[in-house]
């Protein structure tokens, strides 16, 4: 039994509770803490990706992967959020190039551009660990991007399969969430359902890298045995916590 | 399909059925814009709108904007519909129907079973923001379960104690803390983490011994989807209200994985477990414009229409609670606290029209153009229109779901600032704890008040 019991209250969750009272409204401290956090929160929805800094990230991991950079039909950020349907699409005249490719990763912005510059890289060092035996395209950098962007991507890269790596909408407590979407015989016109999630990846806090990967893997080779990725690919158990 | 012109400005503007005219006509929002279906220039809305001025409201008993064959929420609408109670109007447009609302000598609250919800929807794309909040409080919709929800001069709070993985203990802290602050009236509505029964058994079994150990007088509600509510009931679960999303065409509602027949069945599941002590209304529902776009449902309807019609489908089950989740599904939908406050006002407008109970969760994601200003203006402005119920979460900030609604503090301020009270069987349990002031205030607890002693007894 705590003294206090207000703060056996606060201990017990991460959720804000037991704030205290100004009248009826929340003190001063807790009415900063909150403008704080959301404030956190729309930088890290409106902060450009520091696409120079990836590429540099990306290449300093020695993989021998070149580096594309591609931007979505969506002009500029504002453009982006209200339309989801241009940030799916590519910019005319883009720099891809076919191959004959299994897999093309793709580090998107997103919603959070500062989880890809502080997940991207390291995250996609524990996928391809991984892919043995998968041929990878190189590695495609994409700005003001949804997740079905990588459609579009694996269509231009001639990679059958597309890994896109997103930033999840931020929250208050949460503001560089990356999330991993798997697609296996990408191409425009995808839905949702025939994609495999993994998300809230942020460590120390959320999933960590080695963890996702692995099960990242396991779902990729599934998914080439089988043909088929989305909600038909049995989730492993790992996936169901 | 019939093709309607005006002229204005010089130009001539044509509609060629009524979805785009209804589109054409709605106040600017990205979802509509989106979809390809907003009024392309400030001049064309306003042309849009004065053609649906002139327009007889009776119209829309013989024009149907979702085709009645292929759609179950249209059949709904179009044989509910009753003619007696829509006889005081039928001979009005829709610019004359808004006038009839306005005077104060109408019966608004008499009309709802002969409206349907394209009427209502068509009348509040002609109306401010100052007619929405008049009508609207002046068409009170009150249910009862456990607690009596939408009397004038109340305003009820939904707790919303959610938690990113259902811990037991958390839950319970963060309904500790919104009991403590005078909220959980309209009800103690949990999102869970997962849909899973065994789960949402657990966390209405955790629910419900809060609330019996401190005999408050509320509703609990897992909200899990309505299939997973009917498998625990026949298992002998203690579900107070069913809970489901809801939206305004079959394709949506498809989408949800619902159809109205198994809203039906869920409905008499739950009346058959009489757990309600002053009243019997048990469904839950909860809407938001854009859910049929998000869908790809939306059969070139405007989001605001399509909302007004899964109030339609909530009606049909005679519901103690719904809510527009009003800011939650993003700004390509809802762009902006402007575009957020005036959605607000028109759902709860539109709902308290079609006889139902109508709250409002005042929220904002992270990616919207809004912040904790527009949510304190949209309060009080709902406030001021009668609104039954809000939604309430620790500090405002939602840990589970990663968006902001409103803190408990917001509705201590609401209710302070407007007048309003809790539901009266809420506030007599109140006041039986001692957790209310004189002059009716939420009292501020010391660590030594009994009140506070016995409900952090289950968490410390």
């Amino acid at each position: 039994m705590t003294a206090d019991p207000l703060a056996a209250l606060r201990a017990s969750t991460r959720a804000r509770v037991a704030l205290g009272r100004a009248g009826d409204a929340l003190p001063t401290s807790e009415l900063l803490a909150l403008r704080a956090a959301h404030a956190a929160a729309r930088d890290a929805v409106h902060a450009p990706l520091d696409t120079d800094a990836v590429a540099a990230d990306v290449e300093a991991l020695g993989l021998g992967l070149d580096v594309v950079r591609v931007t979505s039909a969506a002009a500029g950020r504002a453009e982006y959020l209200k339309r989801p349907d241009l940030g799916r699409r590519l910019a005319d005249g883009g720099s891809l190039v076919a191959g004959e490719y299994d897999v093309v990763v793709v580090l998107a912005d997103g919603l959070s551009p500062l989880a890809v510059r502080t997940h991207g890289a390291p995250m996609l060092a524990a996928i391809l660990e991984r892919l043995d035996g998968w041929r990878v395209a190189p590695v495609v950098i994409a700005t003001e991007a949804r997740v079905a962007l990588g459609d579009e991507v694996a269509a231009a890269t001639g990679a059958r399969s597309v890994v896109v790596l997103v930033g999840e909408r931020p929250g208050m407590s949460s503001t560089d969430s990356l999330g991993i979407y798997f697609t296996f015989d990408a191409r425009r016109g995808r839905k949702d359902s025939e994609r495999n999630c993994l998300s809230n990846i942020r460590p120390p806090h959320g999933t960590g890298y080695e963890a996702a990967a692995t099960t990242l893997a396991m779902l990729m080779a599934e998914a080439r045995r089988r043909g088929l990725s989305g909600v038909a690919l049995k989730a492993d158990p790992a996936l169901e916590a | 399909m019939t093709t309607r012109r005006t002229t204005l400005g010089g130009h001539t503007y044509e509609f060629d059925d009524l979805a785009a005219l209804l589109a054409a006509a709605t106040p600017e929002r990205s979802g509509d814009s989106l979809a390809g279906l907003a009024a392309a220039s400030e001049q064309e809305r306003v042309a849009a709108q004065e053609i649906l001025a002139d327009l007889p409201l009776a119209t829309f008993l013989q024009e149907q904007v979702v085709p009645y064959e292929t759609d179950e929420v249209t059949r709904l609408i179009v044989e509910t519909h009753d003619a007696a109670a829509f006889a005081p109007v039928s001979s009005l447009t829709v610019g004359g129907f808004r006038d009839h609302l306005l005077r104060p000598e109408t019966d608004t609250t008499a009309l709802a079973p002969g409206l349907t919800p394209e009427m209502v929807a068509a009348v509040s794309k002609l109306m401010r923001v100052q007619d929405l909040i008049a009508v609207g409080r002046r068409t009170p919709v009150v249910t009862a379960f456990r607690s009596t929800v939408g009397l004038p001069g109340t305003m009820a709070t939904r707790l919303q104690p959610n938690h990113p993985t259902d811990d037991p203990v958390g839950v319970t802290a963060s309904i500790v803390d919104g009991l403590l602050l005078g909220c959980g009236d309209a009800v103690i509505g949990i999102n869970p983490a997962t849909d899973s029964p065994n789960r949402t058994v657990d966390l209405l079994h955790l629910i419900e011994e809060v609330r019996s150990r401190y005999e408050i007088p509320t509703q609990s509600c897992v909200l899990a989807h309505v299939t997973t509510s009917i498998e625990i009931m026949e298992r002998g679960a203690p579900v107070d209200l069913v809970f489901q999303s809801v939206a305004g065409t079959e394709a949506a509602n498809s989408g949800f994985g619902v159809t109205l027949a198994m809203l039906g069945e869920a409905h008499e599941a739950a009346l058959s477990l009489n757990r309600g002590t002053v009243g019997t209304n048990c469904m839950y529902f909860e809407t938001g414009q854009g859910s049929a776009l998000s869908a790809d449902a939306h059969h070139g309807v405007d989001q605001q229409t399509l909302e007004a019609r899964a109030y339609a489908v909530a009606r049909a089950f005679d519901p103690l609670l719904v809510n527009t989740v009003v800011g939650f599904i993003g700004p390509e939908y809802l762009y902006d606290g402007k575009q957020i406050a005036r959605a607000g006002l028109e759902d709860h407008f539109c709902g308290k029209l079609l006889g139902v109970p109508m709250g409002v969760d005042v929220c904002y994601t992270n990616h919207a153009e809004a912040d904790a200003d527009d949510t304190d203006t949209l309060l009080t402005l709902l406030g001021v229109a009668g609104c039954s119920f809000v939604i309430c979460v620790p500090g405002g900030d939602d840990v589970m779901l990663h968006y902001q609604s409103l803190s408990f503090h917001d509705a201590l301020y609401a209710r302070q600032v407007l007048g309003l009270s809790p539901a009266p069987e809420f506030a007599e349990w109140m006041t039986r704890m001692d957790m209310l002031t004189a002059d009716g205030r939420v009292r501020e607890l010391g660590s030594d008040s009994a009140a506070l002693k016995a409900l952090t007894a289950g968490v410390s």
